[in-house]
């Protein structure tokens, strides 16, 4: 078991660097390029979601959580969480909809959740109007942490 | 302007795009802004995104290029991929985006 928390402001520069902590904490592993790659993806899209919709590009706190934990021997469960105290989410299965997009007007394509879900093994999201979104995903990965 | 001159070129009536080492919202409204510009400016008719120097695309990419595709195509432009690596050519592919985007091998 290992885990990481990463608050940082929720400007579209940390965007970058919430995708390569999370790259990071599971470079340990004898993870694919494209198994890390799908990572950074879906990191990217969450927190991109967190700052233009949560908190309307107008700031707020980002928190990252990740957590590895050993499953078998020659496997790692990774969840990564990207939480938001922003306004919230009315429809969550709505807004999980490919191509819905209520940021069309900035040229949003409306496959967020659709990369989330697309790269990671299991998305979950919670949220509650003016409280905040929390999306919660996991993904299996081969190998294991050595520095356990 | 050196750098932008470099990243945004008119070759014939085709607007070419030169798209970063990592294209996401951050560096989205960038390129959409000077994209933008020139298509008004010099009568674009088509857009070729370069995808050379690019290693990491996420869903705003699929933005840009939606955005760029309807400013061009009801003019009767068309829009380019050339030079994306397997993954970027899998986002495009997967993501339906090749019916309005050709991707140039």
């Amino acid at each position: 078991m290992n885990e990481i928390k990463l608050e940082f402001e929720a400007v579209s520069e940390n965007e970058a660097l919430a995708r390569v902590v999370a790259a990071a904490f599971i470079a340990g592993l004898n993870v694919t390029v494209d198994e890390l790659e799908d990572v950074k993806t879906a990191v990217s899209e969450a927190v991109t979601n967190a700052i233009i919709h949560g908190y309307k590009e107008c700031g707020g706190k980002v928190i990252m959580n990740a957590a590895l934990k050993r499953e078998s021997k020659d496997t790692c469960l990774l969840s990564v969480e990207i939480c938001d105290t922003g306004v919230g989410i009315e429809d969550v299965e709505q807004a999980m909809q490919p191509m819905f997009t209520t940021g069309a007007e900035n040229e949003r394509s409306g496959m967020g959740f659709s990369f989330m879900e697309a790269f990671m093994d299991q998305v979950t999201v919670t949220s509650s109007l003016n409280m905040g979104t929390m999306v919660h995903m996991e993904k299996r990965l081969k190998g294991y942490d050595e520095r356990q | 302007m050196e750098a932008k001159m470099r990243e945004y070129a008119i070759i014939d009536n085709y607007l070419c795009i030169k798209m970063p080492a990592e294209v996401d919202h951050h560096k989205a409204a960038g390129i959409r802004e000077c994209a933008d510009r020139m298509i008004l400016d010099d009568k674009v008719k088509n857009i070729v995104f370069d995808f050379e120097d690019t290693t990491f695309m996420d869903s705003s990419g699929l933005g840009i290029i939606i955005g760029r595709y309807r400013k061009i195509s009801c003019f009767g432009g068309k829009v380019y991929a050339v030079n994306a690596n397997e993954r970027i050519t899998r986002l495009l592919t997967t993501s339906g985006m090749t019916s309005i985007i050709e991707v140039v091998s």
